[in-house]
Formats: C-alpha cells, structure tokens, sequence
C-alpha cells in the first residue's frame, strides 16, 4: 500500500465536503489526502461510503480547491498522531504538526486518534483528591483524579485565568508523581492562546506540558480533530508512560459549532438549535476518554472549558455537556462584576464525585458535613438577601440578619481569592468553620455533635488567636 | 446461512445488497470484521442494517451474513452478578480477551460455556408438564435460586430428567410431545424485542419498598408498577437509582446503564460487592444483573440495551420473583432511535424524534406488571420499570418525557433548585405524584399502620400550604401571618429536613423502613398537632419553637432501625411537654 491509488474523480465540493466517484475499496472513516495543483497536501476523513462514492471531509478547508486539478489518495487508515516523550514541552497545530519551529517529533508509536472505549470492568473509580488551592473547587465541588469536570463560562469571565490556575497548582496530597498537561485549544484566538503559553513558560509549567494549537483563524473543520489529538497524546502519557494527565480543552462551544458546520453541509436533520442529534454520542466519546485503569499507575483528568452561549444553561451544548461529565463548575457574571475572583457560583456548581474524595484520610472528616452546611446556609443567606430586596433590611428577622451577613461573607473570603494564592485543605475546611461560627447551634443541622466537639471547637480556637 | 455485500456505510448505518431470504430484525455479521448488526428496514434488494460496533475500517463489496435469528438473548445460570454490553456480551470476558480496551467483532458466548452448575430436578419422568413449568432448580447465589422452566413453546410428557453437575448446553431433560422429542437444556434463548409469554396481568396492590421516605411514604410505586424520574443533570437522577437499585425490596435487581457515564457503572460494580442487603445480610451484588453501556460505546447497542435488560428481568419474573429494572437513562435510549431514523431519512416527529418513539416507549413500559406466569402451577411474578429520562435543559415538555409520563404511573419530578439547596433525594413535593395509593392503601393501612395515609395526606396538604404562605411572606413579611400560618411554615420546615431531606450516604440515613418511615412522620405531626391545640390555648408561638424535644425529632431520622421504641419515648415525651404547660 506504498503508493495508493490516486483519483482525480472529484465531482463536487460543498462546504467542508468533498466527493470523489469511481472509488473502489475505499474503507467507511478511513483518510484521505487531497493534493492540489500546486502541490499543496491536505486532509480528509471519509464520511459516507456509497457504492462507488465516497463523501470526504476536509479538515483544512475547501479554500483553493476545484474539480478538475484536485487529486485524492486513500490512505487506508484512521487518523493518527505520533506519540512520543519528547512531545512534552512542544507545541502543535491542531492536526499534531510542531508549530514552534522546534524539530518533528520522531514518534514512538503511531495511534488512531479515535481511540477504543475503556472497557468499564476496567475502569477505576476515581476517589483521589486532587488539590486545586482554589477554596470554592476544593471544599465544594471537589476534584477527584479521572474526573471530567467542565467549567461553563460566558464570554467576558476569567475562565482562563481559572484554568491556568488550576493548571499551575493542582496537586495530590502527599504524593509526588509525574504530573503532565496537555493543553488542546480550539478556536481560541491568539491573545488567549499567548496568555496560556507565557504563563505556562513563566511558571516552568512548559516543560511538562503538551499543546495542541488551533486558533480562531484556522480551518474550523480542523478543530473535530484538535480533542482527539489531545486525549490522544493524553492516554499515551497516562496508559503506556504513568503520568497523571490534566487534560484542559477550550472552547468545546467552538467544537460543537464545527460540528454542526458538517452537519449542516451534509444536509442532516437537525436536532436542538441546529446542532446534530448525535452530538451527545460525539461529545461523549471525547470527554468518557477520562479515567482511571484498575492496575494501571496514570489517570487523565478532563478540565473542559464551554462558554454559554447569552449564559444560559439550557443551551444544547452546556446542557449536553453537563449530562456526560461529572459535575460542572459554573462561573457567574454577577459575581463577576462585584470584582469577586473566581466568580464561581457554588449553588449551581457541582462535582459528582465528591463523595468519593473527601473524608478521612483523603481530605479531613468535617469535609462533607460542613460544606453541605455551607451549601444549605448559603441558599438561605441568597434567598435571604433577596427578600431583603423586595421587603428591605428591616423586615428580616435576626436569624435571616446572620444568614445575609454570612453570605456576604462566603463571597468576600471564601470564594474570592487571588490567581497566585494556593490554599491547603486544610485551609479551606477551617475557613468554613470560621465563617460557620457566625451562627448559633441550632441553625448547623448538617453538621453532627462529634464534628462540632472535634472540629468546631478547634474553629473556636483558631479564632482567638 | 446467506450472504450479501455492503452498498453504503454511514456511522452505524449500513446498507447491503443481495441478502436474500433476511427477516425484519434478524442479526447479520457485517463486513470483513464480522461486527454484530440487526437488520432494521428492507427496501427491496437492499437490507438497512444497524451495526452494534464502530463501523470505521468497512466499506463496499464487503460480506455480509444472515444468522437467520432474530436479536436474541440467553437466559440460565450465569446471570447474576455480570456485567454485559448492550447485547448481552459479557465485559469480564472481553476484557480477558482485548483487554482494558472494548475492540471489535468479539463474538462470544452470552452465559458461560464451562461452568458446571448443580442441577437439580424437581419433575420425574412419567410427568405431564407445560411451557413454564419448573422442572428443576440451580442454586446460583445465596440469594437467588434459578428456576430451570420449560422454554415457551414447549410441552409434553419427560421422558428423561437427571439431577446432577451440567453446563448450560448439556441437555437435561427430554419431553415427548406428539410423537417427538425435544431436548431441554439449562439456557434458553428468547428474542428481546418480544414480551415473554404469561398466564394473566394482575393489578399490583403491593409497594415496592425502596427505603427511601420521599418514594414510600408520599409518592410509592407498586411492585409491578411503572415509575420515570425525570430531571436536569446535576438534580440527582442517578443516586436515585442506584439508591432503588441497592434497597428496593425486590428479589433481582436489574441495572440498566444506558448510554451513560462509565464511572457511573464503575461504581456499582466496585460498590455493590461491598453492600450487604438490608434483609438477607448478603452482599447486593448477589441478586443484581448489570447491563453496561456507557455513552461512548456504540450508539445502535444502546438502543438494544433496554431490551436486554428487561427481557432478563422478565425471565427472572417468570420463575416468580419480584423483580425490578432500572434504566438509567432512556433518553439515551430515545437518542439512539433518532439517530438512526435520522439516517434512514425518515420524516421526523417532534425534535427530530422519529414519529413512533410514543409507541416504543408505551411497548417497553408495558412490558412491566404483575403476572400470572405462564405455567401449570399457580405461580406470582411482577417486574417493576423505573426509567430515568434526562430532559434537555431540564424541559419537562421534551417529547421523550411527555410519551413517558403517558404511559407511567408514578412521576418523580426531580428540581434542580432542590439540588443546589443539597436536598436530596431532590424529588419536589408539589409536582411529583402517583396514582399506586389506591391500589396499595390496604396493604399501607393492614401491614404498617390506618393512620398512615391520613398522616400522608396533612402532610402533603401542610407543604402544599407552605408553598401558598410563602407568596404571602415574600410580599408582607413573616410578621404579618398568624400563630398558625407561623405554625404550619415552621411544620412544613420539619418536614422538609426532618423527613424528606435524606442522605444517601449517610450509613444510617440511607435506608428507613416503611415502620420507621411512619413513626417518623407520627413524631413530626404529633407536634403540630399538640402545637396547634397549644397555639389555640393562646400559648405563644414563638415559646412552643424553641421546645428542645423539636432538635430530638431533628435527629430522630437517624435513630438505628433495631431500636424503634425510642419513638415512643420521644412520643410520650412530646405529649408531657405540652401537658406541663
């Protein structure tokens, strides 16, 4: 299969797809090459295979290409991406090329960007704590190692920021492993892609980071391809090298909308606001690459960034989005425009696996008790302050009195923090009870007497000094 | 056996030529890597096929091959306790096989071909016996005997019958029927896309007690009754089954994951071996069947996932066991059958859906019941269906909960504003409902206590009032409303978080039995009533709230199970509060 047959049988470009005729043995999913007069090479994948017609779509763009000159070669067989070691440090385009002038990587293997499905008597649970030194991740929507947890932001929030924040400072307690991120971006645009790299380089946070660049002016249809190549390099360093992976990939929304772009060309029926009907199976076979393997020492942790589009939840793609992954972190424009950093709204937000990371021995044993109290005086405290709202700050009683000032206080203390300030645990949990104290006994229903013997007292002590 | 060749792939579609004599849904072994498909629509000489596999790698003028069965699945010991794909392919061994990684074209035996099984016969030779009938029993786990019955169809005199160790493909028995003989193994096969056969559907008049107070007390399903938990991520869906999966009292439990996360299934398979059964004290792993496909797994096996499910549930059913099916979630399940209507090119429903998506949903709930089994005995079956839809946005309009809530009776409507309050189980009070009270009041009223519903319906009607006063408070303040208004807000409150508000992971918290469940609301009410004789003695309110029995009701959900008179006291202890005043 050295020298593939070329056919010059294109009879229609439309969009991102291309159609060649009078093909024989062409494979469903299968790549192409199509090499234009110049002799300019780009990338297809098959999409559709009928008889002797075979629907190809361009990963580069249609720009420049006509019937009568383009010729097209199967390669018979899926994409794939070199995988090496010496990809750590690099930077890539979207299709895994070296755009930062340093030499090709000479790969170790050679592997299908699609991947298989793990097999889920193979999976591990995840239940390591991961330290984010971020108190509103930590202590309430907690990461765990495997987990895929988005962050759902909005035009305007400082999401990036936050994810390289998280990219910096996350940790597991007590361990020192090889820890690697691989950073796939999708659409963004050259300031924010700058942003990631300098901070990566100024940290030193390059050297154990893989990126995989396609930027706003790249070919959209490209982009189907930048996550896979992620995770991709992702499970080589997680599965074969044993290196906890912390996979960050932004803007799944730029993601969704190339898909809908081919979906839309191939003329499909299309489901919730024109995006396809299948795009719940095609996000989740990018975001259930995140795991953990029984017997196998790495893990890849997803950090997903989406914004919304006009910040609503219910839109397809968060909402999609939010029924794969295990939990979201949502940032809010309110809190944002009270100067308050991260703006993470922690009502709504929420890890799925937290109950399996918090306690004794992972985090410390008030973890669960006092962050659901914190979650359920904090309701109150916004419900409170709402009614203050309509009524004013006379009609509350002085129990609601104590719940609006806690509130208030949560947001000042325990949400915001600066981008270089990393807190422990330990940190955060005393925080909590710091803040907890402002109420009398009865209003901690969530919270057990042997907590309070062991921990509140503590918070009592650590408050006078 | 005949072959055809591939015209056209499309995703999961394939489209073939040529295979002549092919049935509608008949399974057929696509292209060079022999991948699992199901014939869906013939046109022709051209067969529609969907493909249980990812279909990268095939194309044109590849074989294709006719098994000449329809999608079938194997029912005998072996069942407990594995963990299966969407066709019934058990994970275990294909993870010895391909290792850590689901490859493609596995093609293996559904139930284990060499394990030797105790059989032992319970007809003897000489005896009449139709289809249905036990004719021998293997002890599986310690909790399930399997139940060998004469495979649909079947009937005759035995004529060979022997007791000992067999695998599931060595013939048993032997009837003679009409002059000819068949052969009767452990295993059987059935089609899942057709119900098995019962005697009679009966009404369902008891409930299926799933220790969870919200479920039982105020919105209970029956044990052959049909249930939907509709909600937007985050609201809890799946604690609620895996909460149902883990303490409904049923015999078997099976668990759909469809389409869903692969964490999720990870952890009922590491948990549940560890779980002890409230009842028998044996690991819950021991009664439970696991269907597994995750979201990122083939898109057409999810569709066949449900189906599998309940046709081993019904088989469980048929050996006359409580039986009960979770399936998490079918809106996957609906995704699936728009998928593939999409890529057939069929006219759309409603949001793309195809048109029939309302019958194949009322087909696979109605396949739920109480039943007369099919056989010469007087033999009580039922098979509960609990369906998780997951609506976009949370949209209670979406076509796949509207079709669902047609044909289910009980609604659990799960509010994403309950959740982040972190009250689980997140279930709303005011929206949810079921239509089961009537049938399961005697049961409710005979067995737990006469004032049970009673204390149901004040309680219902105190939350109901609440949400009403709340309106009034966010005009005018808590002030203006009236000792008892005051009373019924601060009621209600003690409802909420005293009964309703329960911790699934809390050891003591996650499981209440219906007496428990009962005492509970009696203790909560008992001071409502109490206070409200009070508050019209013109005792002060506010006085009577700060009662320190209100924090012993606050903690009595945690009260250990064996040590139930503790309510007692705390009843008496109510009534010599209010009697010293």
């Amino acid at each position: 299969m050295s020298k593939a047959k070329e056919y010059s049988t294109v009879t229609s470009i439309a969009g991102p797809l291309l159609m060649v005729e009078h093909t024989a043995g062409i494979k469903y999913d299968e790549i192409a090459e199509i090499i234009l007069k110049n002799g300019e090479v780009r990338h297809g994948r098959v999409l559709e295979i009928n008889q002797d017609k075979a629907l190809i779509q361009l990963f580069e763009g249609s720009m420049g290409l006509n019937l009568a000159d383009s010729r097209v070669r199967f390669l018979g067989k899926s994409l794939e991406l070199g995988v090496s070691l010496d990809m750590l440090g690099r930077i890539f385009n979207g299709l895994g090329h070296p755009i930062d002038k340093g030499p090709d990587i000479i790969p170790e293997s050679k592997l299908d960007i699609n991947g298989l499905s793990i097999n889920p008597c193979a999976r591990d649970y995840p239940n390591e704590f991961i330290q984010t030194g971020i108190s509103a991740i930590d202590g309430m929507t907690t990461l765990v190692r495997g987990q895929k947890l988005p962050i759902f932001s909005a035009a305007g929030l400082p999401h990036n920021e936050l994810a390289a924040q998280i990219a910096r400072q996350a940790k597991v307690l007590g361990q020192e492993e090889q820890f690697a991120v691989v950073f796939g971006a999708m659409g963004i645009t050259f300031e924010e892609a700058d942003y990631f790299i300098t901070d990566f380089k100024k940290t030193g946070a390059i050297e154990r980071a893989v990126l995989f660049m396609n930027l706003a002016d790249d070919p959209a249809i490209e982009r189907i391809a930048t996550p896979r190549m992620a995770l991709t390099c992702a499970e080589y360093l997680a599965f074969e090298k044993g290196m906890h992976v912390l996979v960050i990939l932004t803007d799944m929304t730029n993601y969704c909308e190339a898909l809908r772009q081919i979906s839309a060309a191939r003329k499909e029926i299309p489901g919730r606001r024109g995006y396809p009907g299948y795009m719940y199976t095609d996000l989740a076979t990018i975001y259930e690459r995140a795991g953990r393997i029984i017997g196998q020492k790495g893990s890849i942790t997803q950090f997903p960034i989406l914004t919304m589009p006009e910040d609503d939840k219910t839109h397809p793609i968060p909402d999609l989005t939010g029924y794969i992954t295990e939990g979201q972190v949502i940032l809010s424009r309110e809190l944002h425009r009270r100067s308050i950093y991260p703006p993470i709204d922690i009502l709504p937000s929420l890890s799925r696996l937290k109950e399996k990371g918090i306690g004794e021995n992972k985090t410390r044993g008030d973890h669960g008790s006092v962050t659901s109290q914190i979650f359920s005086s904090y309701a109150r405290g916004k419900e409170v302050k709402e009614l203050a709202v309509i009524l004013g700050e006379a009609a509350l009683t002085e129990t609601d009195k104590i719940y609006a000032r806690f509130s208030d206080d949560l947001e000042a203390t325990f949400i915001s923090q600066k981008e270089d300030d990393e807190r422990s645990i330990a940190d955060t949990l005393d925080l909590c009870w710091k803040l907890l104290l402002l109420f009398p006994r009865n209003e901690l229903k969530r919270i057990k007497d042997a907590d309070i013997e062991k921990y509140y007292l503590k918070g009592q002590q650590f408050e006078d000094k | 056996m005949n072959g055809g060749k591939i015209v056209k792939v499309s995703g999961p579609l394939v489209i073939a030529s040529d295979l002549t004599e092919v049935k509608m849904y008949d399974v057929v072994k696509v292209g060079l890597p022999q991948l699992i498909g199901e014939v869906i629509g013939l046109d022709g000489n051209t067969a529609f096929i969907q493909v249980y596999e990812e279909t990268s790698g095939v194309g044109p003028e590849e074989p294709v091959i006719s098994t000449g069965e329809p999608l079938s699945v194997e029912l005998g010991p072996g069942l407990i306790g594995g963990i299966y794909d969407g066709i019934q392919r058990p994970l275990t061994v294909i993870q010895q096989m391909s290792g850590n990684w689901i490859a493609r074209g596995i093609d293996i035996p559904k139930l284990d071909r060499k394990k030797k099984w105790t059989f032992k016969a319970k007809v003897s030779k000489g005896d009449q016996v139709v289809t249905g009938d036990i004719i021998g029993t293997v002890q599986e786990t310690e909790l399930v005997e399997q139940k060998i019955m004469v495979p649909p169809g079947l009937a005759g005199e035995v004529t060979m019958i022997k007791s000992g160790d067999f695998s599931v493909e060595e013939v048993v028995c032997q009837l003679k029927q009409d002059g000819q003989s068949a052969d009767i193994k452990m295993a059987q096969r059935w089609p899942v896309r057709k119900m098995r056969p019962v005697k009679e559907k009966l009404p369902p008049v008891e409930p299926l007690v799933t220790g969870q107070r919200v479920i039982d007390t105020f919105f209970p399903v029956a044990k052959g009754g049909t249930a939907c938990i509709p909600g937007p991520f985050g609201s809890g869906k799946t604690v609620v089954q895996h909460q149902l999966a883990k303490w409904a009292d049923a015999q078997i439990i099976v668990y759909v994951g469809c389409g869903e996360r692969g964490n999720e299934m990870t952890d009922v398979l590491m948990e549940f071996p560890q779980l002890k059964d409230p009842r028998s004290g044996e690991p819950l792993i021991k009664r439970t069947v696991l269907i597994a496909n995750t979201s990122n797994m083939p898109v057409s096996a999810r569709e066949a996932s449900v189906y599998t499910g309940i046709t081993i549930a019904e088989y469980f059913r048929d050996m006359g066991y409580t039986v009960a099916l979770m399936a998490d979630s079918t809106s996957r399940w609906a995704e699936a059958l728009r998928e593939m209507s999409g890529r057939l090119e069929e006219m759309p429903g409603e949001e793309g859906y195809p048109a029939y998506l309302s019958m194949r949903l009322a087909e696979f709930y109605e396949r739920a019941g109480k039943v007369k089994c099919a056989c010469s005995e007087d033999r009580e079956g039922s098979l509960s269906v609990v369906g998780a839809v997951s609506p976009p946005g949370g949209d209670l309009s979406d076509p796949v909960v509207q079709s669902t809530l047609r044909v289910v009776k009980v609604f659990w409507s799960l509010d994403d504003k309950l959740a982040y309050m972190r009250h689980f189980p997140a279930i709303n009070w005011l929206s949810s409902y079921s239509l089961y009270l009537d049938n399961i009041s005697d049961y409710l009223g005979k067995r737990i206590s006469p004032d049970f519903l009673a204390l149901r319906r004040e309680a219902i009607k105190l939350l109901q009032d609440e949400a009403s006063l709340e309106e009034i408070v966010r005009l005018v303040g808590v002030e203006s409303l009236s000792p008892n208004d005051r009373l019924t807000l601060a009621t209600a409150k003690s409802l909420r978080e005293d009964f309703l508000h329960q911790m699934a992971f809390d050891p003591e918290d996650t499981y209440t039995s219906l007496q428990k469940q009962h005492l509970l609301l009696k203790l909560i009410m008992h001071f409502h009533h109490l206070a409200k004789a009070a508050v019209s003695r013109k005792l002060n309110l506010d006085e009577i709230l700060k009662y320190k029995v209100r924090e012993k009701i606050a903690k009595a959900k945690y009260i250990p199970e064996n040590n139930l008179k503790i309510f007692n006291e705390l009843l008496n202890e109510i009534e010599n509060v209010f009697k010293a005043v």
